[in-house]
């Protein structure tokens, strides 16, 4: 691995020689869990194995669910209630799967804002950006076709909706369309290939996890301070690192037990609160539900899909320049995926050099003001489209592509950054200032 | 028709920038149920009483069709003791035998009684929807600002709805379309399909309860929660036990993790 300087396993006994020379897990294991780590890491750095967990824990639960579940539009939504009603602890399963994905993107959000805070998307880490940008645009293809298999009357909407989005794009739309859905409309062709496909994707995402760790095992972790690890020799660099384990391990591990503290508190107490009422009542495709909306982690990006009406100027200046192909629908379907495109190409917006926000004076505000856009765009999601609404959707909508086409790019040309500290060493005792009688740090539990 | 259905579905509500929300929201008063909150129980009483309100009432339109009969002997339930669950079973009434094709029985060539292992009839009789999962299906509490935040407080508001729908009626009536409909305040629109089912004094309970409509409407309204949520009060054991364990785990690893980076931050 090439990188910062570190000790490698070295088998000693015959034993040890053998399966290294045919097989080096152990040291491919004592590789990952001596993987030297910033030791300034803060705590939005523990969302990584949260979401490891999650992943996991929706795999886990999801296995048991298949087996209790039956993916057909007459007996889907009977199957779920005779989980919650007749299978051992199908009831608690089910909540902690259904809640599991609510708890899988609050902390991806988590995670991409952290990202984004810190610069973690620069290089030499684009490769780590982008894959992670792949997972979560898979995360977000299995929670939707997820939300269909119950074959509640949000299901069904929620894709007929959705699926008909494609339908939008000139040429290729319809029959991009009739491939998702498997005919003219959501039936149970489309119950089925969705089934299929919200258990293939988390075993994809989990590959793409691997590669994701893969790549970032190579860089090496960013840190709060955004300065580079000292890599000249092995020495240097563990006045900057620790190792993962035990160091980063226990502390992830207590992050996440407080995690699911709160987790399990709305399991227990209140496990439906993030869904929606109408999901309880079976698909009928005769009765359209009085508000279609999507799962809370979806609301900004339909906020963004809905904000772009016939009456927006820029919606009737591209409707002209392509001679109607690009009508109001079509621009909010192109808006929607490019509000995920352009934290695809951030590592290519930034023009800044300092990597981390916390030396970015100007940046700081522009940041918040996008968390907050952010969370504007869920709550407005939610509201029908009507007015205020629907300017505060505009508004709202343009900040998010402003903040990456025109913010990012400029700030970063007129800006001028405090002072960034020369090492991850300076800044860590800069918290954790020396003692006179200082104590040599463990720098290596494992050996 | 159906693509053509969500397209307009599609257009209606993403591009018009048209209101959807035309019909009026209904007004839900609160109730103080006893399954309310972290802590909050079934009342075992309540539910047999809502039990037979639901058996006496509104079982001749509404069904439920996803709740097993032998159920209402669960711990965490109604709770009958199990001759009675097989009396109540034996004595259901059926009001629309022919739409419970699972009770026909191809061998004897007939319908067949009900059995404990068989759900709560399904009932096609008036068109009334199924109640099984009524009040897990409609939210009472939206606001404020449609944001849901005091469903944290309040709860999601489907009882609550319920015991709202069925002492809301104003009296009014009109007819439309040869249909009567009936003013309600607590129902989306004002208007709906469904006669009074509840006066008062439908009832007369065992236990010597009040049978005033607020009452009946409650208690049939707290066995509808039941129906739609059986395994509540395990739930909550279940969630209690997992956060008092976790926040004890917390606390160790939290130890933990401070002796560990202890000699690091040079403490």
């Amino acid at each position: 691995m090439a990188g910062i300087p570190h000790d490698h396993y070295e088998p000693k006994t015959p034993g040890e020689k053998w399966l290294n020379n045919r097989l080096p897990i152990v040291g491919f294991m004592y590789d990952t869990l001596t993987f030297p780590t910033p030791k300034n890491l803060n705590w939005m750095w523990i969302w990584g194995i949260v979401l490891t967990f999650c992943l996991v824990l929706q795999i886990i639960t999801g296995i048991v669910l298949v087996m209790h579940y039956t993916p057909h539009v007459d007996l889907a939504f009977a199957s779920i209630e005779h989980i919650m009603r007749n299978v051992n602890g199908g009831h608690m399963i089910r909540y902690i799967h259904t809640n599991g994905a609510s708890l899988f993107f609050i902390a991806v959000y988590a995670h991409i804002f952290r990202g984004l805070y810190y610069g973690s998307y620069k290089p030499p880490r684009e490769i780590t950006w982008i894959i992670g940008m792949l997972i979560y645009l898979l995360m977000m293809g299995t929670a939707f076709m997820g939300y269909i298999l119950p074959w509640g009357q949000m299901s069904f909407w929620g894709a007929t909706v959705i699926t008909g989005l494609f339908g939008a794009i000139p040429g290729i739309g319809e029959p991009i369309q009739t491939i998702l859905l498997g005919g003219p409309s959501v039936d149970n062709a489309t119950l089925n290939r969705f089934f299929s496909l919200h258990y293939l994707l988390p075993f994809i995402i989990a590959g793409l996890v691997i590669v994701h760790i893969w790549a970032f095992h190579t860089t090496g972790n960013n840190n709060p301070t955004g300065v580079e690890v000292r890599r000249t020799s092995k020495a240097e660099a563990q006045k900057d690192t620790l190792p993962f384990w035990p160091y980063f391990v226990m502390k992830d591990l207590f992050a996440l037990s407080v995690i699911m503290v709160i987790f399990w508190a709305i399991v227990g107490f209140m496990p439906n609160y993030l869904g929606h009422p109408d999901n309880y009542m079976e698909a009928n495709p005769l009765v359209t539900p009085a508000h279609i909306v999507p799962e809370w982690y979806f609301l900004p990006y339909y906020a963004i899909l809905r904000a772009f009406t016939s009456e927006v100027w820029i919606v009737q200046f591209a409707g002209f320049l392509t001679g109607g192909i690009i009508d109001a629908k079509l621009f909010g379907v192109l808006a929607m995926f490019g509000a995920i495109g352009v934290l695809f190409a951030v590592p290519w917006l930034d023009s800044s050099s300092v990597r981390s926000g916390r030396y970015r004076p100007m940046f700081k505000w522009w940041f918040g003001l996008l968390v907050f856009d952010f969370f504007a765009l869920m709550w407005l999601g939610a509201m029908p489209a009507e007015e205020p609404y629907a300017t505060f959707s505009l508004i709202a909508s343009s900040y998010w592509f402003a903040y990456f086409l025109l913010i990012l790019p400029i700030l970063g040309l007129i800006e001028k950054p405090s002072t960034q500290p020369e090492t991850i060493e300076e800044d860590f005792n800069s918290h954790y200032p020396v003692k006179d009688t200082p104590t040599e740090p463990v720098t290596n539990v494992i050996k | 028709m159906l693509k053509k259905l969500s397209l307009i579905v599609v257009l209606f509500l993403s591009f018009t920038g048209v209101s959807f929300s035309a019909a009026k929201e209904g007004h839900t008063h609160d109730v103080d149920f006893s399954f309310e909150g972290p802590f909050g129980t079934y009342d075992q009483m309540q539910l047999q009483r809502g039990l037979q309100v639901y058996t006496e009432v509104c079982s001749a339109c509404h069904g439920l069709k996803y709740v097993p009969l032998r159920t209402i002997s669960d711990e965490g339930g109604p709770g009958l003791p199990v001759n009675q669950m097989k009396a109540y079973v034996a004595n259901f009434p059926l009001n629309d035998e022919s739409a419970n094709i699972n009770l026909f029985d191809p061998v004897a060539d007939e319908y067949r009684a009900l059995k404990p292992s068989d759900n709560f009839p399904k009932n096609n009789a008036a068109g009334a929807p199924d109640l099984s999962l009524m009040a897990k299906g409609r939210a009472g509490f939206h606001g404020p600002y449609g944001s849901g935040i005091n469903q944290l407080f309040k709860g999601i508001g489907g009882p609550e709805y319920i015991a709202s729908l069925l002492t809301g009626y104003t009296g009014k009536e009109k007819e439309e379309a040869g249909v009567t409909l009936y003013a309600n305040t607590a129902y989306p629109g004002g208007w709906i399909g469904m006669a009074p089912p509840i006066y008062g004094d439908d009832v007369t309970y065992a236990d010597g309860h009040s049978t005033s409509i607020h009452h009946i409407a409650e208690d049939v309204s707290a066995f509808l929660m039941w129906t739609a949520e059986p395994k509540m009060n395990a739930r909550k054991h279940t969630g209690f036990l997992a956060v008092f364990f976790l926040i004890v785990l917390s606390g160790l690893l939290y130890l933990t993790n401070k002796r560990v980076w202890a000699s690091v931050k040079h403490k």
